[in-house]
């Protein structure tokens, strides 16, 4: 017989209570795993929504000259040199430290050609990329399947009087086929003509030339002012630029969910420990007359410490797993409804870790007080039959 | 005066020097014993009588180092009990003393044979001994066949003798009884004198508080308790 004999043997024999003791410690640690593993959900899709919304980095020559040009217009009719990078150099963008938050690297060579006695601005792109990046764009017609296959903008095609399925003559000795209509986007893209970015360059007599690049990416633990220095490092003759808005509604939106779900986990927390407390004080009330038949046959206040604080961290053991295990439970039943198409971000273990220590830390704490209180009882007073 | 002398000359097992016990009950303060003088040798069987109220629970309590007393000194072998400090006179209790209670206290979600191992959780002894002695004190109290019995599932007499064995595994030198045949039939009732007997006859110093007048024959010398004072001793010739 040992003392942690007594503690796991009044466990063992007193299940009511052990489970309404659990079920009290449980739901508290359950509601916090359900909250921040939705909250971590949440932010995952948040993040990859935002992700998909656009760009957030762009990347351009840098330019002595200030830009003429507001809302799409443009006045005056000042000639830019226009500088390029070239198209070998951008592989050193995944030499920056955060290159694992580097979604998608969209590079585009911009150039004016004339068709059907017009000029107009022709945008090399790789379509791989560039339509994963732009999924706001609605073709009319099919995306292009090869490099001699371009798209139209609204706008140029009205125009121009393009539909899917006709051929342009871009240069004297090379034609493109329409793959497709690009719906009006209230953007740039509206008046362009977007091809392959190698059969552009070739258009254009920019072979392996790159005039900007447009970079979707995200950082969890970083702002994304830190990764547009770090591009900046690798580029010393570009000009790296946030896409402020994008950004700044991403961190807000999901600091927004963090500090709710912090909110709301601390009040959980305190609701908890009060419960816990509460039932641990009963339960050493309870046990007041055995306290007194331990004193009197020889315990010290040390066993009789250790035995109550030995029960309270293998009930805190016990709801912490079991409230970490019902919390992802009730985060991969509940995330459907939160958001609507999307699904459990999955176990995060340091959570459960921190959720462990959390019950036994809570359930030590609330023990505390009444185990103290309980091996101070004067046993004679505890007994009150000697 | 001169008997005094002599007793102080001799080596008692338990001594109690001028002990009394107050109370404060609101303003006022109820002496629950007077003041008390009395010696008892290693292997007597003593019985404190006395009527509901009369103080002889808590001289009980006293002697056992359950309760300071307001004044006065109690020597068990040589060792002045209230002059320790709280931790010190627990690990008093689990050297020198037995307790069996009056409504038995054992622990409800405790085998016999756990309850029995009790008080020797916090001995150190190995966990083969503890069983090993466990079992020879049930067995010597008749309940060997109930070893894994839990006490709601025995009788009020089976537990009483779950509560001696739980007392005496230790081998305390002083084992304190409560009214241990209060809760029994008569029959019932001389079974366990005839086994605090025994235990007596093996060297077994006994102090038993009781009202029965009939379990007085089993003691070798009785104090009557009246209103907290010690009213007279007795000694019974067994002979």
């Amino acid at each position: 017989m040992k003392l942690y004999n007594i503690s796991f043997n009044n466990l063992k024999r007193r299940k009511a209570k052990i489970i309404f003791l659990v079920s009290g410690l449980l739901i508290g640690i359950a509601t916090i795993v359900t909250l921040l593993s939705i909250t971590d959900s949440m932010s995952r899709d948040i993040e990859e929504r935002l992700d998909r919304f656009g760009a957030n980095i762009v990347m351009v020559p840098k330019s002595e000259n200030l830009a003429l040009s507001y809302g799409g217009i443009t006045v005056g009719g000042v000639n830019y040199a226009v500088e390029e990078f070239y198209e070998k150099d951008l592989a050193h963008i995944y030499q920056i430290e955060n290159k694992k938050n580097l979604g998608a690297v969209a590079p585009k060579v911009l150039g004016a050609v004339e068709l059907q006695d017009r000029d107009i601005l022709l945008m090399g792109v790789d379509f791989n990329i560039e339509l994963a990046l732009k999924n706001w764009w609605h073709l009319i017609g099919a995306p292009p399947a090869s490099a001699d296959e371009v798209i139209v903008g609204s706008e140029a095609a009205a125009t121009l009087q393009l539909k899917s399925g006709d051929k342009i003559q871009l240069t004297k000795d090379r034609s493109f086929r329409v793959a497709a209509v690009l719906e009006p986007t209230g953007a740039t893209e509206d008046g362009i003509i977007i091809g392959d970015l190698h059969a552009m360059q070739a258009v254009l007599g920019k072979d392996g030339r790159i005039s900007m690049v447009e970079i979707a990416a995200f950082c969890r633990d970083c702002p994304i002012s830190e990764m547009v220095l770090q591009i900046a490092e690798q580029f010393p003759g570009a000009r790296v630029t946030p896409v402020k808005q994008a950004v700044m509604s991403k961190m807000q939106s999901i600091e927004l969910f963090k500090s709710f779900s912090y909110g709301i986990a601390g009040l959980v927390i305190f609701i908890g420990s009060l419960l816990v407390f509460v039932t641990m004080m009963g339960a050493v009330n309870e046990r007041t007359r055995e306290i007194g038949i331990f004193r009197a046959i020889g315990f010290r206040r040390g066993h009789v410490m250790q035995i109550i604080l030995l029960e309270a961290m293998a009930v805190g053991l016990v709801s912490g797993l079991l409230g970490y295990g019902g919390g992802n439970l009730a985060a991969w039943a509940v995330m459907p409804w939160v958001i609507p198409g999307s699904s459990f971000a999955g176990f995060n273990l340091s959570l459960g870790g921190i959720a462990v220590l959390l019950a036994v830390s809570l359930s030590l704490m609330a023990s505390y007080y009444p185990a103290r209180k309980g091996s101070n009882m004067d046993p004679s007073a505890a007994l009150r039959v000697l | 005066m001169q008997a005094t002398d002599r007793q102080n000359e001799v080596q008692h097992l338990i001594e109690v020097h001028g002990v009394g016990k107050d109370y404060q009950m609101g303003d006022s303060v109820v002496s629950a014993i007077k003041t008390m003088d009395f010696f008892i040798d290693d292997g007597e069987f003593i019985t404190i009588v006395g009527q509901s109220g009369s103080g002889k629970s808590t001289l009980l309590s006293i002697l056992g180092g359950l309760n300071h007393p307001s004044r006065g000194r109690v020597l068990v072998d040589s060792l002045d009990v209230y002059g320790l400090g709280s931790e010190q006179r627990a690990d008093f209790r689990s050297e020198y003393i037995g307790i069996i209670f009056q409504s038995f206290q054992l622990i409800p979600y405790l085998t016999v044979l756990e309850n029995v191992k009790l008080p020797m959780a916090i001995t150190g002894i190995k966990a083969g001994e503890q069983d090993e002695m466990a079992r020879a004190v049930l067995d010597k109290v008749g309940l060997a066949d109930k070893v894994a019995r839990l006490p709601d599932q025995l009788s009020g007499g089976e537990q009483e003798r779950v509560a001696i064995a739980r007392a005496i595994v230790n081998r305390p030198p002083i084992l304190l009884a409560d009214e241990p045949t209060g809760n029994l039939d008569s029959d019932t009732a001389t079974e366990v004198m005839r086994i605090l007997q025994q235990l007596n006859a093996e060297g077994l110093t006994i102090i038993m508080v009781t009202h029965n007048a009939e379990s007085c024959k089993y003691a070798r010398r009785t104090i009557q308790v009246k209103d907290g004072s010690c009213l007279s001793h007795f000694t019974v010739d067994h002979r």
